[in-house]
């Protein structure tokens, strides 16, 4: 450790970003994919073709037309209206003790009035889960992801400090000075470049999952009654007791026309406690695209009346924690914004990745073998492997039972293979060898599309079809830029 | 004696930093006026500033002992504060 405040900084951040670097990466990487998450699943399931949208009343009134046949003997309904990117209603049931299953999903497309027919994938939703669970038992993925997400903010303002000639620094890159400089300036400008962005994303991160993190405050103020607590902040409501006598359900649809016209905003998820019982209450939320602020409208009518039993519309610590956690998932964002979203997640996660590389070519010409072969391993392996993952949703048989699981273990048999590889060979030969890999494993995915679905680039783009077009399309991209990587590398 | 000081240092920033970053949370939610669960949840956002603030002068600080002490200060307090809230 050396003296000085600036020193004991840069000292800091450089073990720390080592550390914590490889895991990092992975969480930037597919929770940058993740805002994809939607046109992910759309490509890994070509068969399926979703019926032109119809209005969010008549979806709700099919969808609790299906429930009224998969849910009649549920103590809770959750329906997840369509928005412009996810096409399918999701429907989850749970049920009292002594009934089976207790918890059951489907996917309805209300359009076309019948649950989705497709291959079994988990879809975008895959990476969307490792980004915060890395695929752990229990919360031990949650908590790996939230400590590595505070290491991050301290690494960020650690670089900042180190780096204090932060507006210079943004216009100095030295390609041709080459080595450590040249390192050195593509970090600096990756990580000034969008720095805003990476603050904010990283601490919105730690408020998604918040209550996991620092419960000690709720324990204390409410006497360990977390329900008691999400109740008051309008998280979450106990579900009524049953009142044991049928009723019929009140049609959804009209309620949803009454919560639009008070917020004027679309409403998106409905949840119905003890369907069908004299006591049912349905909640109906805005919709995650509707605003800024994640789910903070809610209106609680009466399940048999269709009366008015509760409005919140938030309160500010209430509506500061909502716009936080919208702000990190941005199911707010239009196509552009969406886009820059992107953009920032890849700044970010190359700005980690130059990191790790700096740290060993400024310990040159000293050899770090461990270092060197997990950069590989970690980087240029978890990048193959989430190609090896989109091949084999294509290439595994549609009707393959555990097909979806047998895709998850494709990406964990070859980030495991590249990493054996990474570890083995010399260290740049390593890097040429799996960057050019992953540059032809993504480049042929188009290729891949046509010769499996036939909803090939040609078709896509004169159809206006811009989930597969645009999927198709950034996996061009990514090839061709990692082939540019590949051949800059063999040029060594 | 260098590699132990590190090492202080390290579990000051990541368990020390949390048990500050805890106190925050814990008198916030019993202390701040207004709404308990706002005031909670005033305390978590604040408790994540916090813990990244503790991380950096975990390291900053002119010494290992020095790190421990400007953390472990604040988070009594801060717990003497949350106990009181709890009683009043």
């Amino acid at each position: 450790m050396k003296t000085g405040f600036r020193q004991s900084m840069a000292w800091a951040h450089g073990w720390a970003g080592l550390v914590t670097g490889w895991l990092l990466f992975a969480i930037f990487l597919t929770g940058t994919l993740s805002f994809y998450r939607h046109d992910i699943t759309a490509w890994m399931r070509p068969e399926w073709r979703p019926a032109p949208a119809i209005d969010r009343a008549t979806a709700a009134d099919r969808a609790e037309a299906r429930m009224q046949v998969i849910g009649t003997d549920a103590n809770r309904w959750l329906i997840d209206l369509p928005d412009g990117r996810d096409r399918a209603a999701h429907l989850a049931v749970w049920r009292d003790a002594g009934h089976a299953p207790r918890f059951q999903r489907e996917e309805f497309d209300p359009a076309a009035d019948a649950p989705v027919v497709a291959r079994r994938t988990y879809g975008g939703d895959f990476l969307y889960y490792f980004h915060f669970d890395l695929q752990m038992p229990s919360v031990w993925g949650r908590l790996l992801v939230g400590l590595a997400a505070v290491i991050m903010l301290a690494l960020i303002v650690s670089g900042v400090i180190v780096h204090i000639r932060i507006f210079k620094d943004f216009f100095t890159f030295r390609p041709q000075k080459g080595g450590q400089r040249a390192w050195l300036d593509a970090h600096n400008a990756l990580g000034v470049l969008a720095l805003p962005y990476h603050l904010m994303i990283t601490y919105t991160g730690l408020v998604t999952l918040m209550f996991l993190y620092l419960p000690w405050g709720v324990d204390l103020a409410y006497r360990g009654d977390r329900a008691a607590f999400h109740a008051e902040a309008a998280l979450a409501q106990p579900a009524p007791r049953p009142a044991g006598r049928p009723a019929p359900l009140v049609p959804l649809g009209p309620l949803i026309i009454r919560a639009e016209a008070r917020w004027g905003v679309p409403a998106g998820r409905i949840d119905v406690y003890r369907p069908n019982d004299a006591a049912a209450i349905v909640r109906i939320h805005a919709a995650d695209s509707s605003g800024l602020a994640h789910r903070r409208h809610q209106i609680a009518f009466d399940g048999t009346t269709g009366a008015i039993v509760a409005i919140e519309d938030g309160r500010p610590a209430g509506i500061l924690r909502a716009a936080m956690y919208g702000l990190h998932l941005g199911r707010f964002a239009g196509p552009g914004l969406r886009l820059l979203y992107f953009i920032g997640g890849i700044a970010g996660t190359a700005m980690i990745a130059t990191g790790l590389v700096l740290w060993l070519v400024k310990r040159r010409p000293r050899r770090q073998r461990v270092v060197e072969g997990l950069n590989v391993g970690a980087m240029a392996g978890l990048v193959i492997a989430i190609a090896a993952f989109f091949w084999a949703n294509r290439l595994l048989p549609a009707g393959l039972a555990d097909r979806a699981d047998i895709e998850a273990a494709v990406f964990f048999a070859s980030w495991a293979l590249a990493a054996v590889h990474g570890a083995c060979r010399p260290h740049l030969r390593a890097w040429v060898e799996q960057l050019g890999l992953a540059a032809v494993l993504y480049a042929a995915l188009p290729l891949v599309n046509a010769a499996t679905s036939g909803r090939h680039l040609g078709y896509s783009l004169v159809q206006g079809d811009w989930p597969m077009a645009g999927f198709d399309l950034a996996a061009l991209a990514t090839g061709l830029i990692l082939a540019a990587l590949a051949r800059q590398l063999g040029r060594r | 004696m260098k590699a132990l000081a590190i090492a202080s240092r390290v579990l000051a920033a990541v368990a020390g930093g949390y048990a500050l970053a805890a106190a925050i949370a814990a008198s916030a939610a019993t202390a701040l006026p207004g709404q308990k669960a706002e005031a909670a949840l005033i305390g978590i956002m604040l408790g994540f500033v916090a813990y990244t603030g503790a991380m950096i002068w975990a390291f900053a600080a002119r010494s290992a002992w020095r790190a421990w002490i400007g953390l472990m200060l604040p988070t009594g307090l801060l717990g003497l504060v949350a106990w009181i809230g709890t009683i009043a």
